[in-house]
């Protein structure tokens, strides 16, 4: 099988000597539960992202990919190896990254427009940049009538939109997703697929995905780094051949479908050496 | 709304047919008015007495109140320090529990011989009983907060203190809310053994536990029913304030409380 390199216009214009993410040689273990039973979560992860470019992590559950964005994110410290992005410690380069969790992770007590601007409060923004910042974001989400309804009163899509427009408010240059839209139905989740490329188009983020949907994975990526688990490491890293803009017409493409079963293929071989007793060898 | 009226005519009719059976067989059975006066009895001494009774209610209100806003606002801070340092709330959580279990009817006199009587360890009483609920609950809230969210904070690099006070406090509200209502009942009982053992620094103007002493060394039953249904009203005001401000503080966002009143 011929395979070519795609990628988003901005990457290959922005592309430099320092990658966006890079991950050198990660291993995570939890300190928690005695040492018979103690398995690496992660082992010898090395991945460098450039900037532009959308990676999605698929694998089957307990690969360790949620860990995985938490330690890019530095919520997590790994046991061994480095992580930098852009350059410098993730602790330090918090301004420029954004985390949506897989649930909305709303505050309930506060209106949509109080959630949008909860970076910026903590940040301590000046008032009038907040009020205008929040008005762009709900406008950007469709959501500008929603301003001051609280969560409660939203659709799960809805509270996602929030969640996303939270994250955008303080115009991160990276993107952390964690299985973001994983409990919506199909329809939201492929159309907030298509807002989260069209934006990416706008803003040249970097975008480090978390996903378990193949589907998902090829639509957004321009890479799909599949992985396997017990311990979670690197089975396979995909380059998606398929040409940008990705325009929802295209899921329905034979190139689509070819690559669809490509990932299907390496996810399932990534899923067979994926045993609990950790003795699977790479194939 | 029709089910809901119709509930309370029937809970109405349960009450009238309770007073009745009662003043009948007062009647019929020929009790002494000292054992066991009907109805009509009390209700008339509560209109004969009622400046009396009424002074008694505020003294007993006020003593309840002291005590439960007290225990209200020295609990969320326990509980703050609590949620802040994890080993010394591992320390000290265990004593709180005492607070509930040490009986508060044999400590009254003591802390009545320490503080001398009046309103003063009245409140003191009430708050001891009040404040266990308050620091459980709230401290529950703050500590279990979704990590998800703490993470979140973390990305903005929020200092200590704004996870403390835009996170955790407000996500604890619901809890504090529970400790609350549980406190606003116990408060009027708190208050209430308090003054049994003595209410008042003036004879014959003191608090409702106070005059059910009263009232019972001398006999006036009609008045101990008298009494024992207002501390019984209190009870409930108190109660009914606690579910207001619960409501009035979280209606417009906590899902529970939106389910509860559904039902």
């Amino acid at each position: 099988m011929v395979r070519k390199v795609v990628e988003s216009d901005s990457a290959r214009s922005q592309r430099s000597a320092i990658p966006e993410i890079e991950l050198k040689g990660i291993s995570k273990q939890f300190d928690s539960g005695n040492a018979n039973t103690r398995r690496p979560v992660l082992q010898d992860i090395s991945l460098a992202v450039e900037r532009g470019e959308i990676v999605t992590l698929l694998g089957p559950s307990g690969c360790g990919k949620s860990t995985l964005l938490r330690i890019v994110a530095g919520l997590l410290a790994p046991s061994a190896g480095e992580v930098f992005v852009n350059g410098i410690l993730p602790v330090n380069a918090r301004q420029m990254m954004s985390f949506i969790f897989q649930d909305a992770t709303l505050l309930p007590w506060r209106t949509v427009a109080q959630n949008v601007g909860l970076g910026l409060e903590l940040e301590h923004a000046a008032r009038p940049l907040r009020a205008e910042r929040i008005a762009a974001m709900l406008r950007l989400v469709g959501l500008e009538d929603a301003g001051k309804s609280y969560p409660r009163q939203l659709s799960g899509g809805m509270k996602m939109r929030v969640s996303i427009a939270r994250a955008l408010v303080h115009r991160p240059r990276i993107l952390l997703m964690d299985e973001p839209f994983a409990a919506l139905d199909e329809i939201n989740r492929d159309r907030l697929n298509e807002e989260v490329l069209r934006l990416h188009r706008e803003q040249n983020w970097t975008v480090l995905f978390v996903t378990h949907s193949v589907a998902e994975a090829v639509f957004l990526s321009t890479r799909v780094v599949v992985l396997a688990a017990h311990p979670g490491r690197i089975a396979h890293i995909h380059e998606v051949n398929l040409p940008w803009p990705r325009e929802s017409a295209m899921r329905l493409s034979p190139a689509f479908d070819a690559e669809a079963a490509r990932v299907s293929h390496l996810l399932r071989e990534a899923t067979a050496i994926s045993r609990p007793d950790g003795e699977g060898a790479l194939g | 709304m029709r089910p809901k009226i119709t509930l309370a005519l029937n809970s109405l009719l349960v009450l009238a047919f309770f007073l009745l059976l009662w003043q009948v067989l007062t009647v019929l059975l020929h009790v002494p008015a000292y054992i066991l006066p009907g109805p009509i009895a009390v209700a008339a001494v509560v209109g004969s007495r009622f400046s009396s009774l009424a002074a008694s209610f505020w003294i007993t209100t006020q003593a309840a109140a002291i005590g439960l806003a007290a225990s209200i606002l020295v609990g969320i801070a326990i509980s703050l320090i609590f949620a802040q340092w994890r080993w010394l709330r591992r320390l000290l959580y265990p004593y709180t529990i005492l607070l509930q279990t040490v009986p508060i009817v044999a400590i009254a006199p003591l802390i009545l011989m320490w503080m001398g009587s009046g309103i003063g360890s009245v409140a003191f009483i009430a708050f001891i009983v009040c404040l266990a609920p308050i620091i459980a609950n709230t401290t529950q809230g703050l500590i279990s907060v979704e990590e998800n969210l703490v993470h979140l904070f973390h990305m903005h690099n929020a200092t200590p203190a704004q996870v403390l006070f835009k996170l955790r406090l407000p996500h604890a509200m619901p809890s504090l809310f529970v400790g609350i209502r549980i406190s606003s009942g116990i408060a009027v009982i708190g208050a209430i053994v308090g003054e049994l053992f003595a209410g008042s620094s003036r004879v014959g103007q003191g608090g409702l536990g106070y005059s059910i002493t009263y009232a019972n060394a001398q006999l006036e039953t009609n008045y101990l029913f008298a009494l024992v249904l207002a501390a019984t009203v209190l009870g409930f005001l108190f109660f009914f304030l606690g579910i207001f401000l619960e409501w009035y503080f979280l209606h417009q966002w906590h899902e529970s409380r939106r389910a509860e009143s559904g039902n």
